[in-house]
């Protein structure tokens, strides 16, 4: 039939299929058909969960991250309808199908650019991007970048399982040196991206990092990313318990968790360990592990968190951090205030039409050296 | 400085002669200002009435090494007393600044034509650059033609020097000026709308105003007083259409024509580019119209430059793309989202040579096929493309207005031909112009995502926002009228009927394509996009010697306009010149089994007249 083969087809008869199917719309039920959601103040985790069948392996850390954005959700101040998530490719870039906003699953990697695109044409929208490590930092990588430095409010989640799960178990950016996969029988021989340094140095405004199965913390984590106008980052260890099952363990286990985990507050000194007896202090230009009480070592002389600091140096230090040398940092490593790209984009245009006038399509065609022809 | 600009009056007598055309080709270094005083002698021919149509031809570098054959900038303008539709075949005059662009120029000349050389350019270590064995200048090699032997560097430099505090340097880099004010003499022209310019442009730098306008002056009366040139030309105003007219580049063109599109449809306009010749000017000229609400977004790259036009479209405004083939080959993916989600977004490709990254600065019509077939899966667009520069305005807000309508994705092809060159531009009444309606959804209670218009096949348009119809959309395939997530291979084969379908019934919405000349006879001449006023001219030419030569020339090629099956079968021949292998020939072969011959012609340069001439005589 022309129509297939050649791309340019029935000139507009349609065939009976299409006609049929056309037709039949009307009689289609309404089971998706939206209902108007209650004003914020009275909206609930219910309202926030979508009617579609939730497709991730059991088990899996996404459940618990999707569990915690809904709950959320309603404490955010914000309507339904303004809230837009947008995804790419990848097992964490189904999620805006779960959830009962607006949605864009996207193409790999693009979804920071789509949602650049959407909240410069509408400021007033909520929008969170959802991405994993291959999505956000191998073939988005670019994105990543410049979606950050431009410092859009947009809130932007890395479910970072250090693995490939959709295509069934290559190694990732974020796969650790030497890694064996599927891809890498002998090894990987790609040395790791750290997401937190690459946004640091990206001029992120605001950036911390939680854990899937710390439902407390990354629930704290999710609403002052919310909270925060301006780009919002949070790494979230996600384990894969299909591909890279445990991949966090070492740390995030809950028996070992006290241990091997920093919580970072705003104002306190950095102490962790089962008794609050381990701190992290400044020799020189580099941190290191004092135990408190130990050679007249008192909490006064351990760092003090400071997330408002506009160098972003110490917080890069800290996420350089890494176990086993020192406890694995999560919490807020900064959230610092600089415009927003659309609120100056808008202001650009509220300067222009204070200036000359709102634009005239007849002053427009009509600029410039005109002539008559009689 | 009168001293300086108006020198004794000579008493020599000079003649009047009128002419109806004239074709010059400015040319000279890259850096010598070719452009600009090309732009500034069509300027100037605009306003005094005659019909004008340029060629600038650049190379892809910026300053490649001074007198070297690479480096020559050239610009050619046609003007005329009737209307035309080409910049000119052949030049009448060429304006040489050094020994390169004598070189790479010359053999376009017509035979007898006019050539003024600046004799200053012709320095032994440039006659080496050009490898030039000799100097043309006095070896009679160019004895063919009249040559004005002009030391027009020095004639500039004595002219300013003493008379500006400006250096050396910055003094000779005015000759271009003196060299224009040679040729408004030649020609006589007015200099008023060069010296406003220069005001307005060197209204902060005054002192290197003084100096251009001191060149320009100079170079005219120089003109007028000395025995070089005993016979200047007039050039009568054009019997073209009455109306108001202005003059306009195709980008110019192109850029308003997406603002009106935003005016018309009431809904803003959001570009995402990445800078690309010879795309860049849209950039340019998008990101000075600030008032009307137009967002431009200078994305990382090519793929976020789409992508964030994608999202803008999702959320409501006009997402608008824009850049070259190379751009189009990455954007690709993205548009492929925007045929499944079924989101209205239109690509403008400002075609040049490739492939990869060919001839950045050249003109070529090659993607074609891209905008049609260059995606993975069955994932159909809307494609138009624009005849003309002034063409560019109308077919911007036709793409628009296409976009909407069907929610889809259109390609909007222009070239580097038609987004440099320019012409008068007949300004449009608004109200003349077409309305582009927008609907949006709103009712929670009837709200399917992918349920559609019974006409078009539409699905509606539901904006982030809308209280109730929250929902989900994706480059997975859907399910009919749900848009839930859907792999039903009876499902998918019904989507990629129905995409196809949607694409094919926008043909009740474009009109047929119109014959110029008989509605049938031996030969048929089509064409799309820039070839319009090659084809044009040389049918027009054929059909005033007696000829069976028609023309119709598509500015909508997918789906092609209703009638054109039946247009081709009504000739014996259909020729299609194309810059490119016959793209266009092969889609209508394919579509149409018509026996249509291609006429090719791939070198970064536009058809001539002639050229089209002599293909179409071999089948009378």
């Amino acid at each position: 039939m022309s129509t297939q083969s050649n791309g340019h087809g029935s000139n507009g008869n349609g065939n009976k299929q299409i006609v049929e199917a056309v037709s039949a719309d009307s009689e289609v039920g309404s089971a998706v058909s939206g209902r108007v959601a209650p004003p914020p103040g009275q909206l609930k985790k219910a309202d926030f969960v979508s009617d579609q069948e939730v497709r991730w392996c059991p088990g899996c850390g996404d459940y618990a991250i999707l569990n915690n954005v809904q709950k959320v959700m309603p404490d955010l101040g914000i309507s339904r309808e303004k809230m837009v998530f947008v995804s790419g490719i990848g097992c964490s870039s189904r999620f805006p199908y779960y959830m009962n906003t607006y949605g864009f699953h996207s193409i790999h990697g693009r979804a920071p650019a789509i949602a650049t695109g959407i909240k410069c044409a509408n400021p007033e929208l909520s929008v969170w991007v959802i991405t994993g490590d291959g999505d956000a930092l191998s073939i988005g990588g670019n994105h990543f970048i410049h979606a950050i430095r431009r410092n859009l409010d947009l809130n932007y989640i890395l479910f970072n399982n250090r693995i490939y799960g959709l295509t069934k178990g290559q190694y990732s950016p974020t796969s650790e040196f030497g890694k064996k996969t599927k891809s890498t029988p002998a090894g990987t021989i790609d040395y790791p991206v750290n997401p937190l340094s690459l946004a640091i140095a990206s001029e992120s405004t605001f950036v911390a990092r939680s854990i899937d199965i710390d439902v407390k913390h990354l629930g704290q984590m999710v609403e002052a990313a919310a909270k925060h106008k301006g780009i919002s980052f949070i790494e979230v260890y996600q384990n894969c318990n299909i591909f890279n099952d445990g991949a966090f363990d070492s740390f995030a286990e809950r028996t070992v968790r006290p241990d091997r985990v920093l919580y970072l507050e705003h104002g306190k000194p950095m102490v962790f360990g089962k008794n609050r007896d381990k701190g992290i202090r400044m020799n020189g230009a580099l941190p290191e592990i004092v135990t408190i009480g130990e050679n007249g070592i008192t909490e006064n002389d351990l760092l003090v968190h400071d997330i408002y600091l506009k160098d972003p140096s110490v917080a890069f230090m800290l996420a350089r951090m890494e176990q086993p040398e020192f406890p694995q940092p999560v919490g807020i490593f900064r959230a610092v205030e600089r415009p927003t790209y659309e609120e100056m984009m808008e202001d650009q245009i509220e300067a222009a039409i204070a200036k000359s006038g709102p634009g005239s399509l007849e002053r427009l065609i009509n600029a410039g050296e005109t002539w008559v022809v009689e | 400085m009168s001293t300086v600009i108006e020198p004794p009056v000579t008493g020599v007598e000079k003649n009047v002669e009128e002419v109806e055309t004239v074709t010059i080709r400015f040319a000279g270094d890259s850096g010598d200002g070719m452009q600009l005083t090309g732009t500034q002698f069509t300027n100037t021919s605009a306003v005094v009435g005659n019909d004008i149509s340029t060629l600038p031809d650049f190379p892809a570098e910026i300053r490649a090494p001074a007198g070297s054959l690479p480096g020559v900038s050239g610009f050619q303008l046609n003007f005329s007393s009737q209307d035309i539709k080409t910049p000119g075949d052949q030049p009448n005059v060429l304006v040489a600044m050094n020994p390169a662009a004598l070189k790479v120029n010359l053999p376009d000349l017509e035979e007898g034509g006019t050539l003024i050389v600046n004799t200053d350019g012709f320095t032994p270590e440039n006659l080496r650059y050009a490898n030039y064995a000799s100097n043309p200048l006095e070896d009679n090699s160019l004895a063919g033609y009249r040559v004005h032997k002009l030391p027009i560097s020095t004639l500039n430099m004595n002219a300013l020097k003493g008379n500006v505090e400006l250096s050396r340097k910055e003094i000779d880099r005015c000759k271009n000026f003196f060299a224009l004010g040679v040729l408004y003499w030649l020609y006589d022209r007015p200099m008023e709308t060069t010296l406003n310019w220069i005001h307005h442009k060197f209204a902060k730098n005054p002192e290197i105003g003084k100096a251009n306008e001191i060149a320009l002056k100079t170079g005219y009366n120089f003109a007028d007083t000395t025995e070089v040139f005993t016979t200047h030309y007039t050039v009568k105003k054009a019997k073209i259409a009455p109306g108001k007219y202005r003059k306009l580049t195709g980008n110019e063109a192109t850029a308003i024509g997406f603002i009106a599109a935003s005016q018309l449809s009431g809904r803003p306009l959001f570009y995402g580019s990445y800078p690309i010749t010879p795309a860049s000017d849209i950039l340019h000229e998008l990101s000075r119209h600030k008032s009307f609400g137009v967002k431009t977004f200078q994305a990382e790259d090519e793929i976020a430059a789409v992508c964030a036009a994608i999202g803008a479209s999702f959320a409501g405004q006009i997402g608008l793309t824009g850049t070259s083939g190379p751009g189009v080959a990455l954007k690709q993916e993205a548009i492929g989202l925007a045929v499944m989600t079924e989101l209205p977004l239109v690509i403008v490709n400002v075609q040049r040579g490739g492939p990869s990254t060919g001839l950045p600065t050249k003109t070529e019509q090659a993607d074609l096929f891209q905008a049609v077939w260059g995606r993975n899966g069955e994932c159909p667009a809307i494609v138009v493309a624009p005849s003309t520069p002034a063409d560019c305005f109308h077919m911007a807000i036709e793409a628009v207005r296409l976009a909407f309508k069907y929610m889809c994705p259109v390609f909007y092809l222009s070239d580097g031909y038609l987004a440099n060159g320019a012409e008068p531009w007949s300004i449009p009444a608004i109200d003349d112009l077409p309305k582009i309606e927008v609907k949006f959804a709103t009712d929670p209670a009837t709200f399917m995502p992918y349920a559609r218009d019974p006409e078009t096949l539409a699905r509606p348009y539901a904006l982030p926002g809308t209280p109730g119809l929250e929902h989900r959309i994706g480059g997975i395939e859907k399910q009919h009228i749900t848009g839930n997530v859907n792999y039903d291979p009876e499902n998918h084969h019904l989507m990629v009927k129905l995409r196809q379908e949607k694409i094919d019934r926008a043909v009740n919405d474009i009109p047929p394509v119109e014959v110029m000349g008989e509605n049938s006879g031996k030969v048929l001449v089509l064409g799309w996009g820039s070839t319009y006023g090659s084809i044009t001219s040389a049918v027009e030419k054929m059909r005033r010697e007696g000829k069976s030569v028609s023309s119709a020339h598509l500015r909508h090629l997918n789906p092609f306009p209703k009638n054109l099956g039946d247009v081709l079968r009504s000739f014996e021949t259909v020729i299609v010149p194309e810059m490119n292998l016959g793209q266009l020939c092969t889609m209508i072969r394919a579509k149409y089994l018509v026996d249509a011959v291609p006429f090719s012609k791939v070198k970064g340069r536009p058809f001539q007249i002639r050229e089209i001439v002599r293909k179409v005589e071999e089948y009378l």
